[in-house]
């Protein structure tokens, strides 16, 4: 057997690929890229909502969010350390998201307008992401796959402490109700377009699901996240903003509109609402903190001295 | 939702991207949990810091944030020496030897339970 064979007859009997297996070098950038990307979204998650913490409406709530956030940063960090198996450098991949070669969720170039946001965001952001993390715990790589079990714990938190604050602002105030109204509105397609192109537009599908990095294609996924997602928002009472939605008999599934891939795109491109900033504040964050790390290794450099002495 | 990369139209998806730092990266340790008393430490995952000191510090904020743990150890990462799948075969191969098994001895029924 070629290696390659047997790295495949591995992935074929839904045995995992550990960090020194021999694997493809395309299955090892392309998971470089893919762990990555997931890791800055993480990270970059933090922002639209770390937005509202000073402002949550009750101490209760607030201590939900930094909760929340706190774990998108926890996220990150197991994903970072998934990529690191495969030869890539922390500090590198910080470097690649700040000069714009690695991207993030596009999702996360929306801005947060309302309080309703928190709420929505956690229902169909988070709700968005476990349907895809689900299915990630299964991908063939060991590490990565390990990562999105402990994540998908928490993540059910996040979707389940979202939906619950709409509950309240739903059975609220006309104005409050009004406002998770408008945040649905907003947030509906930015959260179809998390899944990503249509298959037949999609350029790494096919050797991905062969190589079990993906097991569910796009928009198997986004119905998946489609059907589930509409008996939610009819149980809140507000309108999921797509007139071409409906129950299709048939096929046992809904039938729903056209994304505007135009949008999809050119957010993509990194001309969204709030690209440009999000990547600013980031890039700050590491700039400003930079004396924090230097100081911390010279700490321990002095300390491993005495501890020689 | 996708975390593979999308590749818009006219864009190539260059895998090769990569930077090189100049700075050396704080070390590397594996993370080890004791979800409670009675049972051992399982490894958990990994994560950066400049010393013991602050490892533990972020194993605490990393991985124990839901009481997942009653007891952290951090090793560095250099530290952990290791045999893979193909080096055991190569002096261990159990699967040969199943008289090392309590399946492979028949005892009568009537004997009862053993």
């Amino acid at each position: 057997m070629t290696p390659e064979e047997k790295f495949q007859a591995i992935v074929d009997a839904e045995d995992k690929i550990e960090p020194t297996d021999w694997m493809p070098e395309a299955y090892r950038k392309t998971l470089i890229r893919q762990i990555a990307q997931h890791a800055h979204s993480e990270v970059i998650g933090m922002q639209p909502e770390g937005n509202w913490i000073t402002r949550a409406p009750t101490l209760h709530r607030k201590a939900i969010l930094m909760a929340k956030v706190q774990d998108e940063a926890g996220h990150g960090l197991y994903l970072y350390s998934a990529a690191e198996t495969l030869g890539v450098d922390r500090d590198e991949m910080q470097e690649l998201l700040h000069n714009g070669k690695h991207k993030y969720s596009s999702i996360f170039n929306y801005p947060t307008l309302t309080w309703a946001d928190m709420g929505t965001i956690g229902w169909l952001v988070d709700g968005a992401a476990i349907t895809n993390q689900v299915m990630l715990t299964r991908c063939s790589y060991g590490p990565y796959s390990r990562g999105m079990v402990r994540i998908c714990k928490e993540e059910s938190f996040h979707q389940r402490q979202g939906y619950e604050s709409l509950i309240r602002l739903c059975q609220g105030s006309a104005e409050q109700k009004a406002m998770a109204q408008d945040a649905l509105d907003r947030w509906w397609w930015p959260s179809l377009m998390m899944f990503g192109p249509h298959d037949s537009d999609s350029t790494h599908t096919e050797q991905s699901m062969q190589w079990k990095i993906k097991r569910v294609s796009n928009d198997d996924l986004r119905q998946q996240f489609v059907d589930m997602t509409v008996p939610q928002a009819d149980y809140l009472g507000i309108t999921i903003p797509d007139p071409g939605l409906k129950w299709n008999e048939e096929r046992g599934h809904y039938d729903f509109g056209e994304i505007d891939w135009d949008e999809f795109w050119r957010v993509v491109k990194g001309d969204g609402p709030m690209n440009r900033e999000r990547i600013e504040n980031k890039t700050r964050a590491w700039e400003e903190g930079a004396w924090v790390r230097e100081a911390a290794s010279a700490f321990a450099a002095k300390q491993s001295k005495k501890d020689a002495a | 939702m996708t975390y593979d990369v999308p590749v818009a139209p006219g864009e190539s998806a260059d895998l090769e991207e990569r930077f090189e730092t100049g700075r050396e990266a704080w070390p590397m340790w594996e993370v080890f949990v004791r979800a409670r008393r009675g049972i051992s430490h399982v490894h958990i995952g990994s994560l950066h810091a400049a010393d013991a000191e602050t490892a533990l510090q972020n194993a605490r904020d990393v991985y124990t944030r839901r009481g997942e743990g009653v007891s952290v150890w951090v090793v560095p990462s250099e530290e952990i020496h290791a045999f893979e799948p193909e080096d055991a075969l190569d002096y261990v191969d159990a699967n040969e030897k199943v008289y090392r098994h309590a399946t492979a001895y028949d005892i009568p029924d009537e004997v009862g339970h053993m």
